[in-house]
């Protein structure tokens, strides 16, 4: 097989995410806590603490606002978790990658099906802030059951990105760069915390390019009650990370793993 | 009928040529043992054979299939036991087979019926909801050759299947892959325990620095190769007996460290002699395919 070939999308995928759905479920209620703390921390903590200091932001309370960027941003945290170190683990530690591959599945078959896993769990961590959001009554509005919608295209976009990464990890200490140059100045500059037109032209720019800012854009107006402008072409911006971040996954885990 | 062949089959490294253009056939039912030492290019063989990495030249069959190509189907008839266990440490015993079954399409049902089967033949019965971490070695490894065995493969491949077991962890995988054998199964397998081949496979062949340099049955190697007898000798004076009755009795001597090799056909005049030499200790015993192995292959080490 050639190494630039497009990946082969097969149902062939499902054992092995059915595989990483049964060591969720074993640990699945302090898992589903562990992903909830911090996002809650954040947006009750900032969303009340700082919150009750501020005029409305974008025209709600703060920790309205505050709560839409939450929940694309610990969307974005769980997938990219899930992809860098549980993966990395399994196929680099555990060395259970090597086990599928003796069966008849090939490598393309595991790494699609890491993909849809670190979507799936994302999906379960962004449902779960949801929920909180909708029971403090932040959210009242009936199209903010939209973003349910929205995020398996998020889970999808940032689960890919981090599969890249991790196909040219050689230890865990690797994620710690893809954390400080990408993650950490997403959840800044693409509008979780503040307004992305409070920032400089230079940085309003630099986030127009990343994919948390057309997450943020599409979450935000829904859990607010409004459709969001643009949502189509920001839909399209995720899916094209997601598209690339697959794609660049797929050659460069054949290149270190089918040599 | 093969049920693998492999015609002239090559992959480089970095420049280096690792599998030198290698032949073989494996008929059905058979037992195969590669041997080598590290490096030697036995690894980088059997993940050609299961198209798990693409040859620069060559070509395999399996199962009737040609791999790459068409190396899932044909892995679907066949079983692995690799090197380094890489069970799942998250699951229990039974999951374990379970979750691999699955990797095969079997139905939920299929696998459960089969499950019990596999414990027993394993001896883990009693350990079927037992987490990983507390398996022995051997109770690992032949969990390990269960899971190999969900799809009732035809072809088993092992690559080292008793390295870092005790004698009797590695007597009960030897006295199972037999009954595998006896069942009908062809085994694939490559190990450094010349004792293991010998006692296992009908065939085998030597492999280094990528190709096969001999091949036939353990018997026929040993026959074809060394002399039928060796005389193992060591202590105070060995150097100076050695350089002296030794070159003039044996067909020949191998030095290694402070022990000589002395190989014969003839060992009676070498005894003699020996009887003799009050401060040398000494061991007779028949060639065996160690013999052969490091004739072939050298006695410097490989890392």
């Amino acid at each position: 097989m050639h190494i630039f070939a497009p990946p082969s999308m097969s149902l062939r995928f499902v054992p092995v995410w059915r595989r990483n759905l049964l060591v969720w479920r074993k640990l699945a209620i302090p898992s589903i806590l562990g992903n909830l703390a911090d996002p809650l921390i954040y947006v009750l903590g900032l969303g009340y603490g700082l919150g009750s200091m501020l005029p409305e932001v974008g025209g709600v309370p703060y920790i309205a606002f505050l709560a839409a960027g939450m929940v694309c941003s610990s969307t974005m945290n769980s997938a990219t978790f899930e992809a860098m170190y549980s993966a990395f683990s399994r196929m680099h530690v555990q060395r259970t990658w090597d086990a599928i591959m003796n069966a008849p599945l090939d490598l393309d078959d595991v790494v699609l099906a890491e993909l849809a896993w670190a979507a799936s769990k994302s999906v379960l961590s962004g449902v779960a802030i949801l929920a909180v959001v909708w029971l403090l009554g932040l959210s009242g509005s009936v199209l903010s059951l939209w973003v349910i919608a929205l995020l398996p295209l998020i889970g999808l976009t940032f689960g890919a990105l981090a599969l890249a990464v991790t196909a040219m990890a050689r230890s865990y200490d690797f994620f710690m760069y893809y954390f400080t140059l990408l993650i950490t100045p997403m959840n800044l500059l693409c509008g979780v915390f503040f307004p992305v037109e409070q920032l400089p032209a230079t940085f309003q720019a630099i986030a127009a390019f990343l994919p948390l800012t057309h997450a943020v854009a599409i979450a935000r107006p829904l859990l607010l009650g409004q459709i969001p402008p643009d949502a189509v072409l920001h839909a399209l911006v995720l899916l094209a990370y997601a598209a690339a971040g697959f794609y660049a996954a797929t050659v460069l885990f054949r290149r270190r793993l089918l040599k | 009928m093969a049920v693998l062949a492999a015609h002239d089959l090559r992959k480089f490294y970095g420049g280096e040529e690792v599998v030198a253009g290698v032949n073989f056939g494996i008929a059905s039912g058979e037992c195969f043992g590669l041997l080598g030492p590290n490096g030697a290019g036995k690894t980088t063989t059997l993940r050609l054979c299961l198209g798990l990495t693409d040859p620069d030249g060559g070509s395999v069959e399996l199962m009737q299939r040609p791999v790459p190509g068409e190396a899932r189907p044909a892995r679907a008839r066949v079983g692995v036991v690799p090197q380094m266990d890489n069970l799942d440490p998250d699951f229990t015993v039974s999951e374990n087979l379970l979750v691999y079954g699955r990797y095969f399409g079997l139905s939920e049902r299929a696998i459960r019926e089969r499950i019990p089967e596999l414990l027993g033949f394993a001896g883990l019965t009693a350990r079927a909801r037992s987490r990983i971490q507390t398996l022995s070695g051997g109770m690992k490894r032949r969990l390990t050759l269960a899971r190999a065995l969900i799809n009732d493969p035809d072809l088993l491949f092992m690559d080292e299947p008793t390295t870092g077991l005790d004698p009797q962890a590695r007597h009960l995988i030897w006295e199972r892959l037999k009954q595998l054998l006896a069942g009908g199964k062809t085994i694939v397998l490559t190990t450094h325990f010349m004792e293991e081949a010998e006692r296992l496979c009908a065939r085998l062949a030597i492999m280094d620095r990528g190709r096969f340099i001999t091949e036939g049955s353990p018997r026929e190697l040993i026959l074809r190769h060394i002399e039928p007898h060796v005389i193992e000798v060591h202590g105070d004076g060995v150097a100076h007996w050695a350089d002296g009755d030794a070159v003039r009795l044996a067909s020949r001597l191998e030095k290694s460290g402070d022990t000589v090799f002395c190989y014969a056909a003839d060992p009676a005049p070498l005894l003699a002699s020996l009887a003799n030499q009050g401060e040398l200790r000494y061991l007779h015993r028949p060639a065996n395919l160690e013999d052969v192995f490091l004739k072939l292959t050298g006695r410097e080490l490989r890392d």
